[in-house]
Order: C-alpha cells, then structure tokens, then sequence
C-alpha cells in the first residue's frame, strides 16, 4: 500500500517536473490561433468588422469577443475559411458591417483636382499614396486594396473607386449555369 | 509500308472520335497571301509579354524584329512581311475571354522585303546553348497549341542528356489536318529540324508518333527517315484514339513511361515536341528563318472551301476566309483550335497567332458541341470511363458546383488536360471541362489574393511599424529640446550674473569718471599758496586711488 502510494507520488512528482521544464523550455511565443485567423482574413485593414484592421479583429476572434461574419470583403469565402479553422458553423455575412462586394475595386485620384493637403496619405493602412504637402498625390494600384478609407477624409471629393482592370493573365473562366429542372421532368420524377 | 513494329502501350479511356479529316486534305497546303493588314498581339506564348521595339510610323523589312523577349519564359516577335508599323495599340485578341490586349498593327507595302538574315552555320558545329538562344531569337514556341517557348523545352537542364524525345505528330483532334499536310509536303524538312533537336537535347533517341488515320504522312516520314540514313529516329504508327496527342497520353503509348501527377516529362526523360515545331526548328537553323508564319487548317462545313494554308502571323481571319472562297451560308459557329478543346470567337477580326492550328466554322447541328440544356447528373460514371488522366470527372464536378476549391485539388483538379472526352459522353449534358476550367482560375485567382493580402499585411505591419518609431522620434525630440531648453535657462542666469558684474564695473568706472568731471570750476585767479595747497590735495588723491586701483 505504502510503497504504491510512494511510487505514484515519485511519478508525478517526475512527470511533473518534466512537463514543467518542456513548459518553460518549448514556451510558444505570440499567439499562433491570432496568426492563422490573420492569414484568412483579406488584409483590407479596412475596419468594417469595428476593428482596427484585420490583427485586432483576429485577436478579438481569437479571445471570443468578435463574431466570424464581421468581415465583408472576404465574404462568404473568408467566413467559410475561419468556420473551419475554428470549428464553428458557418453563417451568414453581418449585414451591419457592409455587403460583399461583386468586383473587387480600387481608387484613383483625380490628379487634377487634387490639392495636396495628404489627408489621405494619413488614412491609407497600405502606404498605397504616395504625394507630399501642396504636391499632387496619387495612388500606387497594384499596393491597394479597396478599402476606400481615404474618401472620407479628402476635402476635394477627388478620390474614385474604380474596378480593376482584367487582363489576360487575371481573367476568369465563368461559373457555368447550374443545370434547370424543367416543369417536364419533375412531373415526370414525381409521377 | 515499311515501318518499324513495335511495342505499344495504351492509356486509360480515350474515344473514337468521327474524324472529319478528309475535307481539308484534298488539296496541297495554300499558298501565303498579304491581308491589308496584320494585327501582332505581343502575347502569344506562355509566360511574359514582348516589349516592343518599333514605335509608330516605323517601316520595317519581313523578317525585322518587333519586340523582344520580356523575360526567360518569353520569345521576341518578328515582322511577318515588310510594311509600314501604324500604331500599337489594345486589340481584342484571339482569347476565350474576348479581352483586348496589346498588339502591333502593320500595313503591309506588299513588297515582301526581306532584311538581311543571319548567315547560317551547320548545326553540327554549334553548342546545344548557342542552338537554344538561336531558337529563342528566332521567336519559336510549341506549335501545338500551348505555345510554350521550345528553346527552354529543348534543355535538358540538370540532365546532361536526354532518353528520348518524342515528336507529337498524333493530331488526334478531329477536322484538324495541318501536321499531315506537312509531314505529306515538308517530311525531309521535318527530319532535318528533329535532328537539330536531338542535337540539342543529346537525345539518344527519337520516336514519331503518328495516328494510323495518317497513312500518306506516316510513309513520308518513314522514306525520309530513311533517306535521311538516321538510325535513331523511328516512325512509329499508333492506334487512332483521341486524345493520343496529348502529352502524357502519346509518352505512355509509346514507351510505356507514366508522367508523375503534376511532374514534367523530363522527370521520366523525356522530352515531347510537336511535329511542326520542328519544322519551325529547321528553317531557323537552316535557313535563318525566324517564326513569320504557319500552316493553319481552315475546315468545317460553314466555310466554302476547307483546306491548309501557310498564312502569316497576325492575318485578320475575316480576311483569311474571304481569301480562301469564304463562309457558307449557314455557318454558325467560328472556333479557334479543334471542336473538343478549341474556344468559340465572337469576333472573327481576330488575327491568327502562332498558336492557331485550325479554324473551325460550323453549321448548325455540326458535330457534338454541347447544345441541349444541361440535366442534373445521374451518377452513370461515364465521364470516369473515358477520362485519360484516370481522374474522378464526377467528383471533381460536385467539389466546383460545391466551390469547394481545397477539396477538388485533392481529386487531382490539376492533372485534368482539358480534352473534352467527360463533356463528350455525358448523357446529361454537363459542362464538365467548363466547371474545370472555372475550378483552376478560380484557384488561381485566390492564389494571386493570397499574394495580394500578404503583401498587404507586410505593408500594414511596416506603417504601423514606421508609425511607431515616427512617435518614438517624435517624443524624442520633444524631450531633447526640453532638456536645452532648461539647459538654455539655467545658462541665461549664469549670463545674467556676469551682465550684472559688467554693469556694476560700469557703474564704478562712470562713477570715477563723474567723480574727475566734479572738478571744482572755480579754480581761476588762484594765489600761488592756494595752488600749491591744491596740488598737494590732488597729488595724496591721485596716490590713494593708484593705491586703490590694483585692488580694485
């Protein structure tokens, strides 16, 4: 009796030192769930999801705080996305943060219009204006990413969301037409 | 016919087309014509763009170059006649999207001037890499429909040789006739540049595959082969069974090797080129000849008169097929490529690039495309039957109708060669290859937004970043200054004090001075005795104030 008592006890006491000792050694830094939740998330750091840009948001995914549905540019797909990382249903887009966008777009300065006060320049998340004071500015294309935070602030309503471009390179193949049920045949399945 | 027996092998599923060939073989291979004007899309192969290097206005000679090389994957474009370059601009393109894209257009003066070509020198004499960048500036790509540059394809990269290289001579498409129009006119031609091509792979071996419903371009290889005295080259027919000219396909049927999923052919040691490319390969060595042109069948019943044709690269095909007796009446349905893996045109200004190998104008009720309305799936597993990459044809449609894109490359999505056979036999009508299709750009287009965003993330991370040290300098400053600031104050005290001693020596020298002007003024008329007494009184003042003065 006695001595099982000591053996068990020499073995967690053991085992607990060794567990202790990987706690310490192994530690992971940083929070690896944020990071796989940030890689999802499409990188607007367009603060739709009432967020700061898309890491906050993934940390307050991460602490529970948020909802998966927050985030209209990624969409269906991005909801899906972290559905699956996270092991939770799937639903639909939060209506109060925005609706998907069908195209992607980006912005364009009317360079004639432009003023150069660089209100924009503070806003953009991406560093995707480039321009100084009293000069004209403008937008670096191919670095944004559609998240429109610079119209707001420009005095001149000179920023405009354009699409982007397709190229041969970009293009996509459609999606062909689900097939139809005709009235025939589903009288015909039900008879 | 005296060819070579031997052993063959076969691929999974495949099918027996009806071929439709004999309409466009009746006639030898038509003359070049010069439209009115040619239209030069400076992306024709894979990889990246010509830069062009005319501007507008230019003249140039046939032969001339265009646009060079954008890149390692990329060839440069050549002049296919000589004429005046009237502008580059955005043209639609001869893509299934119907996108623009840039193009030089020229106006032929109809001259025909050639530029000066580079004197050739023997093959035999030239270093496989020296051969490779003579093709490269030569503008030669596949011409078997991919359009991939042939010099990269032509090395053997980490291998210093290769086993064997295989000539696609299968056209297993049906309608297309332009490879047996050549191997019927062009076979010593052909020989000659597939011996250019074993040079510069140090290929051991050389295998043409040619479908058995070939038999005059099988025994004009065969006699030339021979005449050719080349021991290492050998016609082989193989049995007709579309898609037998697909790479992977033609590589098993003749050696029996399996490409691995997403591999290369060289993995197995093999390198695959099409039979017209090495004609190209011919006349780039041997005659100097940079890629101008190409033989191009024109077929179908929705034009007059079917045939091959040699046109330049670049000819409008309105232009082409009016050349050529032009449309029947009931013509439909205009195709680039075959009828199973060819894409409709919408516009038939396009030009003919150097990729096209057939023109396809069909009339109505024309060979099996696709035209009733599509039913829902019935399980049959037909498409399974006859797919050539042994895929799962059903499931990957259910995993694109699902949009699932992580669990349709898991069946393989990207093995899948787009050859049409799973479309073709399904009883209820399904676009397979197009939900394929869609699958891969689809996949493609998320990479790009992966890409996208990660650049993105990084550039978030470094303003935030700049942002920070921005307010770190900031804050910086603002205690630096702080501290000369007090520093400044407590230096002014120090200045005050030392102005203060200054006022004070001041004070004391204008006090000597107000004393020596308090002279008393009434000093004339004095009697000697007062001015001795006076002097006596200055001389003991003068002493104690020099006595004074040092301990001042």
């Amino acid at each position: 009796m006695l001595t099982s008592i000591l053996t068990m006890s020499v073995l967690a006491a053991l085992f607990g030192l060794i567990l202790g000792f990987i706690a310490v050694r192994y530690r992971v830094k940083g929070d690896p769930v944020v990071d796989k939740i940030d890689a999802l998330l499409p990188q607007t750091q367009c603060g739709q999801c009432t967020y700061a840009g898309c890491r906050p948001y993934a940390e307050a995914i991460a602490k529970g705080e948020a909802d998966i549905n927050q985030c209209p540019p990624g969409g269906e797909t991005t909801i899906v996305a972290l559905a699956d990382l996270l092991g939770v249903d799937a639903k639909p887009l939060n209506p109060e943060h925005g609706v998907e966008a069908d195209i992607k777009t980006v912005v364009v300065i009317d360079e004639q219009t432009c003023i150069g006060c660089t209100l924009c320049i503070q806003a953009c998340p991406v560093d995707a204006i480039l321009g100084a004071a009293k000069q004209m500015h403008t937008v670096i294309t191919s670095e944004c990413t559609g998240c429109d935070l610079c119209i707001p602030p420009c005095p001149v309503e000179c920023i405009h969301i354009i699409p982007v471009k397709q190229d041969l390179s970009s293009w996509q193949w459609p999606a062909p037409k689900p097939p139809q049920i005709t009235d025939d045949i589903s009288a015909g399945e039900t008879a | 016919m005296s060819v070579d027996k031997q052993q063959l092998w076969s691929f999974h599923g495949g099918l027996h087309l009806p071929g439709h060939k004999a309409m466009s073989t009746q006639q030898p291979i038509g003359d070049v014509f010069i439209p009115s004007k040619l239209v030069l899309p400076l992306q024709q192969h894979i990889g990246e763009m010509s830069e062009a290097i005319v501007s507008a206005g230019e003249h140039v000679l046939k032969g001339q170059l265009l646009a060079k090389s954008g890149g390692y994957i990329s060839v440069p474009l050549h002049a296919p006649t000589s004429g005046t370059v009237i502008e580059i601009s955005k043209q639609v393109v001869p893509h299934p999207s119907g996108l623009s894209s840039s193009c030089i257009i020229l106006k032929p003066d109809g001259k025909d001037q050639w530029c000066e070509l580079d004197t050739h020198q023997r093959y035999q004499d030239m270093d496989p890499s020296a051969l490779r960048n003579r093709l490269r500036d030569a503008g030669i790509v596949g011409l078997g429909g991919a359009g991939f540059p042939s010099f990269i394809k032509l090395n053997p990269g980490a291998r210093t040789a290769i086993d064997e290289l295989i000539i696609n001579a299968a056209e297993c498409e049906p309608y297309i006739t332009c490879d047996d129009s050549l191997m019927r006119e062009s076979a010593e031609h052909i020989v000659q540049g597939i011996e250019i091509m074993q040079h510069a792979l140090q290929a051991k071996r050389c295998l043409i595959g040619i479908e058995d419903n070939k038999p005059e371009a099988c025994s004009a290889m065969q006699q030339a082969v021979e005449r050719a005295g080349n021991a290492s080259i050998r016609v082989v027919p193989i049995p007709t069974l579309y898609p037998a000219g697909g790479e992977k396909q033609i590589i098993k049927v003749l050696t029996g090797k399996e490409t691995p999923s997403q591999g290369l052919p060289v993995d197995v040691g093999i390198v695959c080129h099409n039979v017209a490319t090495a004609l190209a390969i011919n006349n780039a060595i041997n005659n100097g000849l940079p890629l101008i042109s190409r033989v191009i069948t024109l077929t179908g019943s929705g034009v007059n008169t079917p045939g091959n044709h040699e046109v330049l690269i670049g000819t409008p095909i309105n232009e082409w097929i009016e050349h050529c007796g032009g449309y029947h009446d009931n013509v439909s349905q205009l195709i680039m490529g075959g009828p199973m893996m060819g894409f409709n045109l919408g516009d038939d200004h396009v030009p003919v690039i150097k990729t096209t190998n057939c023109i396809l104008a069909l009339t109505e009720d024309e060979f099996h495309r696709n035209k009733q309305a599509t039913m829902p799936c019935i399980r049959c597993g037909a498409c399974m039957d006859v797919c050539p990459a042994q895929l799962l044809p059903q499931q990957l449609y259910w995993q694109a109708f699902a949009r699932d894109f992580d669990k349709i490359q898991d069946y393989n999505l990207f093995d899948c060669i787009e050859c049409g056979c799973c479309s073709y036999v399904c009883p209820s009508q399904i676009p397979l290859v197009q939900y394929y299709r869609f699958a891969k750009t689809e996949i493609w287009a998320q990479e790009r937004d992966k890409q996208h965003s990660d650049k993105a993330r990084q550039r978030h991370e470094f303003r935030l970043q700049r942002l920070e040290a921005d307010k770190k300098e900031k804050a910086e400053n603002r205690r630096k200054k702080l501290a000369a600031l007090n520093a400044s104050k407590g230096k002014t005290e120090n200045q005050d004090g030392k102005k203060a001693e200054i006022e004070a020596a001041l004070a004391r020298v204008r006090q000597k001075q107000s004393l020596k002007q308090s002279e008393p003024q009434n000093t004339d008329n004095l009697t000697a005795e007062q001015q001795s007494k006076i002097d006596e009184i200055d001389a003991r003042r003068e002493q104690t104030t020099d006595n004074k003065g040092p301990s001042n």
